[in-house]
Order: C-alpha cells, then sequence, then structure tokens
C-alpha cells in the first residue's frame, strides 16, 4: 500500500464504526469521540483497534492505543502508518 | 496463503454485502426464522459479524421465539483469561452446526471456585459440558532449565489442577470437560536445545500436553487439540503479547472464528452431527480437465508433473478419510462409461470405482444426485459433504439443498485437499473397528440394491442373503460402539435418548435393565452392530422400552421382529408379562412411527404431542425372519450365574 488519502481512511473507518456497533447511522468525524457512541466501552475500543490494524495491515502500539482521544487522531496515526 | 485460510475460514463462502441488513430484519419482532438464521451462520464471518448473528439469536431467545430444530446444547467457559470476545462467536458458530447454544462464562482465573462449588454461575447452569479454556499461563512455571525435578512438578501440579476441574463439574454439574491442550509460547530460551532440555517451557508444554492427552483414555471427557490448531496458523500468529497485555486476550482476536469452529465441531461430534458422506465432483476436482473433452489420456493425473500431484493428492485424502469410516460417492455430470473408464483404466488414478458407494454420472441436477446418494445410503442431508470445484454447482447445491455442506474451494487444486480438512466436517471423538469397516458395509449394500431389484419376492431375497443374527447383553467390548450408536443414531431410533459411556457401563451391572446389542451377519460381510435395545423393569410384571434403535442399513429384513422377538423370549423367562413401548417423535424418526403397531403391540396412550405408548402381552407370537439365531453369550452368562 503505497498511500492512502485522508478521505479513504475516514470512508474505511466509517464501514468499521459501522460493523463494530452495527449502526448505520455512523460516520467517521474527526471531532468523534467514544462517550457519542452507545456501545463505546473500553473492550469495544480494543476490537475496533484490532479491526483497524487488520483492515488497514498495521500495527498499533498498546501505549498508541490508549492515548487516542478522537476519531481524527485515529486517522491520522493511521495515516502515518499506512504511508510510512 | 494458508495462513488466510485458516483465518478467514475461507472454506464458508463469503459473506454478502448485506449481511447486517439482513441480520437486522431477522431481529425485527416476529420476522425471525431459524433457518434464515442458520444461513446466514454459514458464511465466513469474523469476530464482529459473529457478535451481530449472536445478539440477533439472543435477542430471539429472550422474546420467546422457538429455536427448533436447532439442538440447545449449555456449555461453560472457565479461562485464565478474557472470554468475553469467545462467547459470542460461539453461540453464532453452533448455528452453523445446527446447536442453539447457551454460554455461561468465568473468565480471570475464576476456576477452581467454580468447579468445586456446587453453587458457581457455572455449576448451577447445569451445563451438558465446560470448556477448560486455559493456556500455559496456567502452569506454574518460573524458569527451571535443566532442574528435571521442578519441572515434573510444575506438571504434576497443573494436571492436579484439569483433574480438580474435572472432578468438580463432574459432581457438581453432570458435565464432561472439553480440556485444552496448550499452545506453546513462541520465545525460546536457547533455540533448538529447549527441546531437549528438561524444565524449558517447551519440554514443559510438550510433558504437560501428552500427559492430559492420556488422562482422559478413561473418561467421557473430551480434548480440543489447542496445541496442534496454534501450530496450523503459526504461533507467532496465535499469541498476541499486545493482546494479553491489554486485554488478557489468550490469543489473538482475529482467531476467534477458527476457535469457535473447533469447538463446535468438537460439541457438533458430541451430538451425533459429524458428517459422513463425501460425495466428490470429477472433471477439474479429482484430476485435471473434462474427460467427457479431453479423452483418457486427455485428464492430467499422477506423478511428474504439479498439477497432476496436486489432484493425486485429493484423491488420496478421499482414501485416507475412507479408511476412517466416511463414506465416498460420486456425483458428476459425465456419460457413466465415459467416467467410470478413467477409474476402470487410468493407470495413475488411486481411487478404484471399488471404493464408490454410489456412483452417479448423468446429466441430472447434482442437487437430486446428492439426494439420491443419501437416500441410496440412508444417510440424512445433514451427513453430506460436496465437494465441487466448480462455483456455480457449488451455489446450486447450496441453495437446493442447505442441509449440504459445500466448502469454497481455492482457484489452485494444490490447496484442494488441505482447504477439505481444514474444513474439518468429519470430527471424530473415538474411532472403533466398525468405523475403519463401515466403508465395506456400504459397498455390500450397494451392489445389494442392485441385487434386490433381481429378486423375485421378498422372502426368498431375505433367505438368499444367509443372515445371522446375534444377540448379546451390554458389555464393556461393544461399550464404545454402543456408546456411538446411542449418541448418534436419529432415524431408526423410537426415543433419541442419549447416554453416556459412563451411564452405558452402569447398564451392564444394572440388575432392573436389559439390554441387548444386536449384530447382523449376511453373505456380503458383516454388518457389525446394528440394533441396541435398552428394556427396564418397571415392575415385577412390566419391562419398559426405554431405548431401541437400529442402523437404517439393515431396514426391511425383518431384524426388528427377531429383536423383539428375543426381548419377549428374555422377559418371559424373568416372568415379565407385558412389555411397553413408546414412540418419541423428533425431526428425524418419522421413519418409525409406526413401529410398534406394525410389529402388533396394541395402543395405549398419546400425549397429545406425538409421543405415543403401546403394549404387547409377552406371550405374543412374532413370526420369525429367515436368519439364523445366536444368542450363545446370554447362554454363557446364564451358565457362569449358574
Amino acid at each position: 500500500m503505497m498511500s492512502m488519502s485522508l478521505e479513504e481512511i475516514y470512508a474505511k473507518l466509517t464501514d468499521i464504526l459501522r460493523e463494530i456497533f452495527d449502526d448505520d447511522s455512523l460516520a467517521a468525524r474527526p471531532d468523534l469521540t467514544a462517550d457519542q457512541v452507545a456501545g463505546w466501552d473500553s473492550f469495544a475500543h480494543l476490537r475496533l483497534m484490532f479491526k483497524a490494524e487488520q483492515t488497514f495491515k498495521i500495527t498499533f502500539a498498546a501505549s498508541q492505543i490508549s492515548a487516542l482521544r478522537d476519531v481524527g487522531q485515529l486517522a491520522d496515526l493511521i495515516q502515518s502508518k499506512v504511508t510510512a | 496463503m494458508s495462513t488466510e485460510l485458516y483465518r478467514d475460514v475461507a472454506w464458508l463462502p463469503p459473506v454478502p454485502g448485506d449481511f447486517r441488513q439482513q441480520c437486522r430484519k431477522l431481529a425485527t419482532p416476529g420476522a425471525f426464522d431459524v433457518r434464515a438464521l442458520r444461513r446466514l451462520a454459514g458464511y465466513a464471518l469474523d469476530e464482529s459479524k459473529l457478535r451481530i448473528l449472536a445478539g440477533v439469536l439472543e435477542a430471539a431467545r429472550a422474546a420467546g421465539n422457538s429455536l427448533a430444530p436447532l439442538s440447545p446444547f449449555r456449555l461453560g467457559v472457565v479461562s485464565n483469561g478474557n472470554v468475553e470476545p469467545i462467547v459470542p462467536a460461539l453461540v453464532a458458530t453452533a448455528v452453523r452446526y445446527g446447536i442453539a447454544l447457551e454460554c455461561c462464562a468465568a473468565g480471570f482465573g475464576q476456576t477452581v471456585q467454580e468447579a468445586m462449588s456446587p453453587q458457581s454461575t457455572i455449576n448451577a447452569a447445569r451445563p451438558d459440558a465446560v470448556l477448560l479454556a486455559l493456556d500455559y499461563r496456567v502452569l506454574p512455571l518460573s524458569p527451571a532449565p535443566a532442574d528435571g525435578e521442578r519441572a515434573r512438578a510444575a506438571v504434576a501440579e497443573a494436571l492436579a489442577l484439569i483433574a480438580t476441574l474435572r472432578d468438580g463439574f463432574r459432581t457438581h454439574a453432570h458435565a464432561i470437560s472439553l480440556v485444552q491442550t496448550l499452545a506453546p509460547p513462541v520465545e525460546s530460551m536457547f533455540g533448538s536445545f529447549d527441546r531437549r532440555l528438561e524444565g524449558s517451557m517447551r519440554s514443559v508444554v510438550a510433558a504437560f500436553n501428552a500427559a492430559v492427552a492420556d488422562s482422559l483414555s478413561a473418561s467421557n471427557d473430551v480434548l480440543f487439540d489447542v496445541a496442534s490448531l496454534a501450530e496450523t496458523v503459526g504461533l507467532a500468529d496465535w499469541h498476541s503479547p499486545k493482546q494479553w497485555h491489554l486485554a488478557k486476550l489468550p490469543f489473538d482476536a482475529k482467531l476467534v472464528p477458527l476457535y469457535a469452529e473447533h469447538v463446535c465441531r468438537i460439541i457438533a461430534a458430541l451430538l451425533g452431527k459429524a458428517r459422513r458422506c463425501l460425495v466428490l465432483d470429477l472433471d477439474n476436482t479429482i484430476w485435471g480437465g473434462a474427460i467427457g473433452d479431453d479423452g483418457l489420456e486427455g485428464i492430467v493425473i499422477g506423478q511428474g508433473d504439479a498439477t497432476g500431484e496436486a489432484y493425486l493428492e485429493m484423491q488420496r485424502s478421499a482414501l485416507e478419510l475412507r479408511s476412517r469410516g466416511i463414506v465416498l460417492a460420486v456425483s458428476s455430470k459425465n456419460e457413466d462409461a465415459i467416467a467410470r473408464s478413467a477409474f476402470a483404466s487410468h493407470p495413475e488414478m488411486l481411487l478404484q470405482e471399488d471404493h464408490i458407494a454410489v456412483f452417479q454420472a448423468n446429466w441430472g441436477d447434482k442437487a437430486a444426485n446428492i439426494a439420491a446418494i443419501a437416500a441410496e445410503l440412508s444417510l440424512g442431508l445433514d451427513a453430506m459433504v460436496f465437494v465441487d470445484d466448480n462455483p456455480a454447482e457449488r451455489m446450486f447445491v447450496r441453495e437446493t439443498l442447505p442441509e449440504v455442506a459445500v466448502p469454497e474451494l481455492p482457484d489452485d487444486p494444490a490447496l484442494y485437499a488441505r482447504t477439505l480438512a481444514a474444513a474439518g466436517y468429519f470430527e471424530a471423538l473415538a474411532f472403533t473397528e466398525e468405523d475403519r469397516r463401515r466403508p465395506e458395509f456400504y459397498r455390500s449394500n450397494t451392489r445389494r440394491a442392485a441385487f434386490e431389484l433381481q429378486a423375485r419376492d421378498l422372502t426368498e431375497f431375505l433367505a438368499s442373503l444367509d443372515m445371522e443374527i446375534s444377540f448379546r447383553p451390554f458389555d464393556a467390548m461393544g461399550r464404545s460402539r454402543i456408546a456411538q450408536l446411542i449418541n448418534k443414531s436419529n432415524q431408526f431410533n423410537l426415543t433419541t435418548r442419549r447416554y453416556t459411556e459412563q451411564e452405558i457401563a452402569a447398564l451392564e451391572l444394572d440388575p432392573h435393565a436389559f439390554t441387548l446389542q444386536v449384530r447382523l451377519r449376511d453373505r456380503f460381510g458383516d454388518n457389525g452392530m446394528i440394533g441396541i435395545v435398552i428394556c427396564r423393569e418397571r415392575s415385577p410384571e412390566e419391562w419398559d422400552i426405554d431405548t431401541w434403535l437400529m442402523s437404517c442399513r439393515v431396514l426391511g429384513r425383518g431384524v426388528e421382529r427377531m429383536v423383539l422377538r428375543e426381548i419377549l423370549h428374555h422377559a418371559r423367562a424373568g416372568g415379565v408379562r407385558r412389555v411397553i413401548g413408546r414412540y418419541v417423535p423428533t425431526q428425524r424418526n418419522e421413519l418409525v412411527r409406526e413401529h410398534y403397531p406394525t410389529l402388533g403391540f396394541t395402543f395405549a396412550d398419546s400425549d397429545g404431542l406425538g409421543a405415543t405408548t403401546w403394549i404387547i402381552q409377552t406371550d405374543a407370537d412374532i413370526e420369525a425372519a429367515p436368519m439364523a439365531l445366536d444368542r450363545s453369550a446370554f447362554e454363557r452368562g446364564t451358565a457362569e450365574r449358574a
């Protein structure tokens, strides 16, 4: 994977969010946070991160997983890894 | 490539794009449909889709929907890690195997308490089985290189823990245990030397795995060989240090669907749901090319060519399955004579016509042919696996006969055999002499079907079979086969009561039970054990037929009459006046609805739900069928007692 635009990353993140939380009204936005989504607890957060690792074929360190504050930071982190 | 095969459970058909929409539709009130649920469970679902499907099932259950015809099964799960992601995956995967699973889990090391306390969450739930999902972290092991004594003590301590858990669940919940082997950790101490060094983690895990497998041999508890599963996908992929540290996941979450598949296969085997017949397509499935087009010389099969060897491998695995009791059949769109010519005349073919119980080469549709094969073999459609390289045929069969398992095949024939093996359709918990010989029985039966058409009348035909029926009470020698029949016979089974091997052993000594194992020989060979009867003494004058089941292979030969004569003979000898028979209907035993009235029993009672009770006087005269009778085992027993 050479590089990926932020738009593509957000599109894929939207798919992931909808599947993890089984909710088609969800859309990945930079300011989306866990407390805005029903069921986004700490374990769901890990499932989301593992799913993102599989989808984007990247890996996160444990410290990166727990440091994320919103979907914007997640998208930026993914972009830094897929283009690295 | 092979990692993806296992991780993505790639033998299952790909998930349709509207999977979640279909789930949501099923979850709307009034729209629940078990068949639709089962179809959705058949796709290659990942962890989050399994969770969604489990949610649909749980909602249906909570709303009071019936989950029939799924077989109910209650599973306890204990673990030294986090079982949260495993439970929904098990519930959803079980549906794929026709099982309505209720899971009751205790994670994070709540193991000994759960087993020992009669009131624990798991014991109170009265599970049928408990999965001991323990990993290598249960070993009380600090590095003990070259310290054999400490290493052995660590293994002994871990084994004692397992024994305590098994005992506890057996005593308090009457549950069997599914005991896991340990996936060895990846990290080595010295390198290759670890294998030789007593006390290295690798050696200790190997010693534990060997000992734990051994410790199960005298029990009904079942082994789940996680070590070999983890080695198959690769230990480095199995163990995720990060996921352990973050969430105490005992293995990588992306392997949860595969793990759940393997657990559910074992449960399915316990419930007698393993498949029994492999139906093979021919062209481009067991040889390269189309024999009708390419001719006998044109097909690709045999040594010296990579593609030819790949197809040989597929044939070899079919033969291996046959050697362990799986019946082989062929369904091919071909001219019969041309298709058979490859078997008869191609020098490189491993499979021979003799190996194939039913050979259907014609231009009819494959679903009709597979149904005909199942009928010919007296097997249910849910016992069949169909392998075909052609995706259109696969889809047609899946849609027409959803009960038949049809694996996806990769493009490369080199992976056909591995894909079939990975799908695990034929999981078995034991292997008996009769399993080994079963394909022979079926071969005799195929010849017999042709023979039957020529026989002028039935009595003459039956007499021409030179049958000899023999009766023995239950004994240790027959025990594991008896357990197998009791737990998997569905069609000719009057009450479909399942008993564990332990309960069967207890019957051998029960003075208030009369038991029969029935064997039948004929001119084509030994059919092995083909019938089981358990009678219970209801009063000194009355016996109750608790269990009567028979193999459908011997239908239409008068065996039932001979069995009834035998029951009445022993009943009379014991001063019994009446024998009571009961028919309890299931999805699968319509065949024997009229069993008792046909034999001359009179109607006694009905419960309004289809179950009926029948009665016969022990002095009733039942016509014998044309076969020799051997009850010497009983006579020897009487002589010994006297």
